[in-house]
This record gives C-alpha cells, sequence and structure tokens, in this order.
C-alpha cells in the first residue's frame, strides 16, 4: 500500500537523500548522496529499509510532516529540541505530525520512513546534488511524499544508543594528501597544529574554513584532478575547503591533507563558528 | 607511474600524458580490479576510487602496476556529429592567438577529428582532444559569468561544448543546437570519454 506524508514546512534546507550516484564520475557526475552516511544507514536500518533508501536530510531543525497514513518513521543525526523520540523508531499515525525544533547539536538531522521515499530517480539516484543541479527538487512547503513497498521486516529495535553529534572543537584524523609538496612545512605544521573554524559560506559541497594561511612552494598551476569526499583543497587565498557530498569531481587547486574516511561525516555535522581540529595520523 | 594517496579510499595516480591516463583509464575500465567504484581521468592523473569495504589501496595498487594500458584509445569509439554555427563571440580573437583568420579556425576545427579525453567540470562536459591539433588557446583573462548552453569552446590543447548555462572561462567559437547532456535520454552524456567527434559548419545563421 502506497503511505504519504505532507510536508508542512521545510526549515533552512531539506533535500531527499540516498546512497548517491557512484559508478559517473568519469562523466563529471559526482557521488553526492547523504552528507553523514553513518546517520543515514543507521536511519534506514532502524525502520528495515534497504541500505540504499532515500531518506530527508534536514538542514538545522525546522522540518514539519503530517503524516497522510500511518507511517514508520524515524529521525537521525542532529537531535532536534521537540517530543519526538530519537534514534528510536515509532508511528506517526494518519493525521499526526512530526515538527523538528532546532538541533541542540550537529547540524543535519535524517528521516527514514519504512519503504523509504521514493520520487523519481535521477541517473540512478534520489539524492538532491546541489552543485550539479542533479535529482529531485529540494523539498518544499505543500510536497506530498510518498513512500515506497517495505522490503524488509522491521527489526524491532527500540532505540539505538549512538552519541549525539559533538559540539564544541572537534578532533578530527588527516593523511597527507597528493599535493601536500606543493606546501611548505610551515604549512603542513600549521594545518595539523592550528584550529580552523567553520564559517557561514559552508554546504554539502563543503566547510570553507577560516585560519593560518597555508602557504605554498609550487606556485604553478596543476592540472585539474579527481578528488573524493574529505580532500583539504587550498584555494589562492590559503584557507582550506573541507569536500563534502556535493563536490565537484575534479578541482584545480592543490589537496593538501584527506580527512580520513570515516571522520568525515562528523565533519558533515559541523555548524558554522564550530572548530577543526586536524591531527595527523598514519595511513 | 607515480601512485599518489588520496584519502583512505582513492589513489591517485599521475601519469607522464594525458595518451598514457588514457590507455590506463581503456585498461581499467575493460577489467577493473575488485572493489574499484569509479574511475575519473584528468588531463595527467587517473583517481581510482575504491569501496573500504570491498578492497584495500594496497590490493588495488598493485593490481593497478600489473595492468598494461591500451595504446589504441584513437579511431576506436563511437563517432557523434556535432553541427555548429561559427559566430561565437571570440572566434577572431582565438584566431589571431591562432596566428590565422577565423575562415582558417573553422577549416581546422572541422578538419580535425576530436576524441573524448575525460569529462569534468559539470554533467556532461567533454575535454576533446585531436592528434592534429596542436594549438593551445590561453583561457579567457577574465571568465563569462555566463556561457550560454550549446557553446563550442577552447582552451588549452582542449575543445568542448557547454551543456547547460554555467560560469566559464574558454574562448567561444560557435554554438550547437545538439543537446550535449539530456537527463530523458539513456545515456544521458553524449560526450563520453572515448567517443570520436567531428564538428560540422552549418554555416551562417
Amino acid at each position: 500500500m502506497t503511505r504519504s506524508v505532507t510536508v508542512l514546512a521545510t526549515g533552512a534546507l531539506t533535500t531527499v537523500q540516498d546512497a548517491g550516484r557512484p559508478g559517473q564520475a568519469a562523466l563529471g557526475i559526482g557521488r553526492s548522496g547523504a552528507c553523514d552516511r553513518t546517520s543515514y544507514r543507521l536511519a534506514n536500518r532502524l525502520v528495515g529499509n534497504a541500505p540504499d533508501a532515500a531518506v530527508l536530510e534536514v538542514t538545522f531543525g525546522g522540518l514539519q510532516l503530517r503524516a497522510d497514513d500511518d507511517v514508520a518513521i524515524v529521525t537521525t543525526g542532529a537531535r532536534c529540541q521537540g517530543s519526538w523520540p530519537h534514534n528510536a523508531p515509532s508511528t506517526l499515525r494518519s493525521g499526526e505530525e512530526l515538527r523538528l525544533g532546532t538541533p541542540a547539536s550537529g547540524l543535519r538531522t535524517y528521516v527514514a520512513v519504512r519503504g523509504g521515499f521514493v520520487p523519481k530517480p535521477v541517473l540512478g539516484s534520489r539524492s538532491t546534488d546541489v552543485l550539479a543541479g542533479l535529482g529531485p527538487a529540494p523539498v518544499s512547503t505543500g510536497d506530498v511524499l510518498t513512500t515506497g513497498e517495505p522490503e524488509f521486516p522491521a527489526p524491532g529495535i527500540d532505540v539505538a544508543p549512538v552519541a549525539d553529534p559533538e559540539e564544541g572543537d572537534v578532533l578530527v584524523l588527516v593523511v597527507p594528501g597528493p599535493r601536500r609538496d606543493w606546501f611548505t612545512d610551515e604549512a603542513w605544521a600549521s594545518l595539523v597544529g592550528r584550529a580552523y573554524e567553520v564559517t557561514s559560506d559552508s554546504n554539502r559541497v563543503g566547510l570553507r574554513l577560516d585560519g593560518e594561511p597555508l602557504e605554498r612552494v609550487r606556485t604553478d598551476e596543476l592540472p585539474s584532478e579527481g578528488m573524493v569526499r574529505g580532500a583539504l583543497q587550498v584555494p589562492p587565498s590559503g584557507k582550506p575547503v573541507l569536500f563534502l557530498a556535493d563536490h565537484p569531481v575534479t578541482g584545480g587547486y592543490p589537496v593538501i591533507a584527506y580527512v580520513v574516511d570515516h571522520d568525515v561525516d562528523r565533519c558533515a555535522q559541523l555548524r558554522p563558528g564550530q572548530c577543526l581540529l586536524l591531527r595527523e595520523t598514519a595511513v | 607511474m607515480r601512485v599518489l594517496p588520496s584519502g583512505t579510499t582513492a589513489l591517485l595516480l599521475e601519469l607522464d600524458d594525458l595518451d598514457e591516463v588514457l590507455g590506463l583509464y581503456a585498461a581499467l575500465t575493460d577489467n577493473p580490479p575488485a572493489g574499484v567504484v569509479d574511475l575519473v581521468p584528468a588531463a595527467r592523473t587517473l583517481l581510482v576510487m575504491t569501496d573500504p569495504s570491498a578492497t584495500s589501496l594496497s590490493s588495488v595498487a598493485d593490481a593497478v602496476r600489473r595492468t598494461t594500458p591500451h595504446h589504441d584509445r584513437f579511431g576506436s569509439g563511437e563517432l557523434v556529429e556535432v553541427p555548429v554555427t561559427y559566430d561565437g563571440e571570440d572566434l577572431e580573437e582565438a584566431a589571431d592567438l591562432l596566428g590565422c583568420d577565423g575562415a582558417e579556425l573553422v577549416r581546422r576545427h572541422t578538419a580535425d577529428e576530436w576524441t573524448v579525453a575525460f569529462c569534468g567540470f559539470v554533467p556532461g562536459f567533454g575535454y576533446l582532444t585531436s592528434q592534429t591539433w596542436q594549438s593551445d588557446v590561453p583561457r579567457r583573462s577574465s571568465p563569462r559569468k555566463k556561457v550560454p548552453p550549446g557553446s563550442v569552446a577552447l582552451a588549452g590543447e582542449f575543445s568542448g561544448v557547454y551543456p547547460r548555462e554555467s560560469p566559464g572561462g574558454w574562448q567561444l567559437i560557435g554554438r550547437t543546437k545538439l543537446a550535449i547532456f539530456e537527463l530523458s535520454r539513456d545515456p544521458a552524456t553524449l560526450l563520453r570519454p572515448g567517443v570520436r567527434v567531428r564538428f560540422v559548419d552549418e554555416g551562417s545563421p
């Protein structure tokens, strides 16, 4: 049976996200998909969805939904103020509303319904890529979002005991990137020794960081080259950008370092004003 | 070949030139090592993205080193004809930079057979190279904020067609009505790596 929810409010930005578009990077089409993959996977697991089912990614809370039918639903990621249980699947009865306040910590909340959301896929994925302009339009007020057929039995978990996104300074591990040698040793020491602040000019493409500029020893032009999520690319300003889900497939500025893949999801929960402490680890 | 670290899930292979990149890209596309999810060829590099739950970077690096590049990338791919009206705003300036006039530039651009070397910048944007096109056209000193879709352009050793309206710094020499990137089509991208391209002069508008 097809069920649906109606969107009453979206907050700053709510998009549909799934596991993205792997395998098409050679065509200039990036992976995209959920920014915080860990919270995304958890949300699907808690309602018995396929691991690549589509969910809602809510940026800084504010989403309000009304159930048109009884739907099994869960929120993960940033815990929003309001009475809704977090990391705990429950049933939103027909006519009932889910109202997410602002998150106590973190930035992105994932809302999964049993059966997943099923807007028309674009190039094999339901993810909105804000850089490439691919996938469904961002969710807007009045949208009626239908759900698919459940594929697996509901797991019967009451609550998943996972930590909330961190407040304050956040320490993540980095490894030297392919163009580490384009930078001075002082630049490297600064990157892995000082704090870099997340600026408000950040989005699903990446986090623009503010801090000590990173000085180059090589100033020639780099032919564009492929990059993956977690790249710390350094534009001419010397202030690094940490690339997230919707990063460009290729870039023409040198990548000094990479955040280790496991830590990138935590970076996707950082708010403007929080500081990143990047610390070097062995590969 | 230099194998550079590119995070904990990818390797960046640095090669001597574009031909080496494409030879290795073709070989790895035909016979991908286990756990490789994406390959991104570029002018001097080939990025190999892996699924870390399915493989390790060291085993992928070993498999890449054992791979013999293909050396026959020209002349084998599908041929696409791209009709062009050569009335681009930068046609005369680009011709000046090449030491000829607009008509001669059009003659050269249509005489060459181009091959899509790699994609990037925006979905569906192909970087086209030709074995006979030896010209090197600098980018515009200040990029345009809006380049119309279908614009046929030159930069460096490459030619390309803007799939949709976007900012852009390439020299615009003409335009085509051909849909370069169309989501309702499968494949959506017309100019995929390996596709051969011939530009055809449509004459004056």
